[in-house]
């Protein structure tokens, strides 16, 4: 009967907080999350901007300005000269084509449409990349489709050696890839996440694009093989 | 009465609803808006008494494609991985292939790369890790405790 008596007042407890919580002055609810996560920059910024538990899923927010200049970006100090004479992005990306995500650029399709020719030699304008085109299908354990890994358009920008050995060993079957591991930088995150564009919901199907089969069943797992029970 | 009690309960409501909206705001408050995949390197920069550098990969990729810098110049894939100084970029090297007066801006316009906002720490702007990665929990506030 103690016990009981002690969960039911840590109960109410919580639900009084969790309610004064809720209805506290507009003031004191932000000022709380403001003094939240620890590496702010001389107050300026926030390098993570999580400040609690619940904000899940990040990748899903929007960004509140796409391409802002230099100086209102956030990251370039507004009182440096030198801000104010650099190029803004939206001034750059005019008449290429845009996407929902990452620089709202597509660049392949910039390339391919011929509106972008960045030079793939330092100095020498002319040379040409050394593109190869071959698809590489993963079949994917999960329900949703295949991954076609389109070895053109990664060629048009970079060379084998930026991905072969280090980060892809270049054997069928030789490489563990999990979404997991690309959204914390890893195996295609090295780039997708952080300069290529970026796995969000709305970028699936980019890479996950070759239906199932069929007649296609989810594997049994190890556990239930080897269950003697079956 | 019953009305009375209805409009009771709606006022109650409102108050939730608009508590909620402002307890979302504190959450997305302040974010540096900054372009998808901008560097801020800030291996030296703040020690040295200079605004870290920013580098704008959109600039680059316009005009260069990904091969030039990171497979000829040596750039590796991570963000301040590099351990680039100024005495490397005078020899030419990272930066300094072409930030020399030829292809591109030399050395002394300084300002132009270190133009970041003092104190602002090494990292990849917009990226996931930067987004999914938590602060380390730090507890509730003694103002929140239950149990003073």
């Amino acid at each position: 009967m103690k016990y009981k008596t002690t969960y039911l007042s840590a109960a109410v407890g919580a639900l009084v907080t969790s309610l004064a919580a809720l209805l506290s002055p507009p003031s004191t609810a932000v000022a709380a999350e403001s003094d939240g996560p620890t590496f702010v920059a001389q107050g300026k910024m926030l390098v993570a901007d999580v400040a609690g538990v619940n904000t899940f899923n990040r990748n899903l927010k929007k960004d509140k300005m796409k391409n802002a200049p230099p100086p209102e970006d956030g990251i370039h100090d507004p009182e440096n000269t030198g801000t104010h004479i650099l190029q803004a992005p939206l001034e750059a990306f005019t008449g290429l084509p845009t996407t929902e995500f990452g620089n709202y650029v597509d660049w392949v399709k910039a390339l391919d449409e011929g509106k972008l020719n960045p030079r793939w030699e330092r100095t020498d304008p002319t040379a040409e990349p050394f593109v190869m085109d071959l698809d590489i299908v993963r079949p994917v354990k999960a329900s949703v489709p295949d991954v076609v890994f389109p070895h053109r358009q990664h060629t048009l920008w970079l060379a084998c050696s930026n991905c072969h050995p280090a980060i892809f060993i270049p054997q069928k079957g030789a490489n563990q890839i999990s979404m997991s591991a690309i959204l914390l930088g890893q195996k295609c995150g090295v780039c997708h996440g952080k300069v290529s564009f970026p796995p969000t919901t709305k970028s699936c199907k980019k890479c996950h694009s070759k239906p199932k089969p069929e007649d296609w069943k989810p594997p049994l797992s190890e556990a239930t093989l080897k269950n003697p029970w079956k | 009465m019953a009305h009375v009690r209805s409009l009771f309960k709606f006022g109650r409501m409102a108050t939730l609803g608009a508590a909620l909206v402002i307890a979302m705001l504190g959450w997305f408050a302040p974010a540096a808006q900054a372009e998808y995949a901008d560097i801020v390197i800030n291996n030296y920069a703040d020690a040295a008494g200079m605004r870290p550098a920013v580098f704008p990969h959109w600039f680059h990729r316009i005009r260069f494609r990904c091969k030039v810098c990171h497979a000829d110049l040596g750039f590796q894939f991570k963000a301040g991985g590099n351990k680039i100084n100024m005495a490397k970029i005078i020899e030419g090297k990272f930066c300094g292939a072409c930030h020399n007066g030829e292809v591109a801006w030399s050395v002394e316009n300084c300002d132009m790369c270190h133009s970041g906002i003092p104190g602002t720490p090494t990292h990849f702007h917009g990226s996931t890790v930067q987004r999914l990665v938590a602060p380390p929990y730090k507890g509730l506030d003694d103002s929140k405790k239950l149990n003073k």
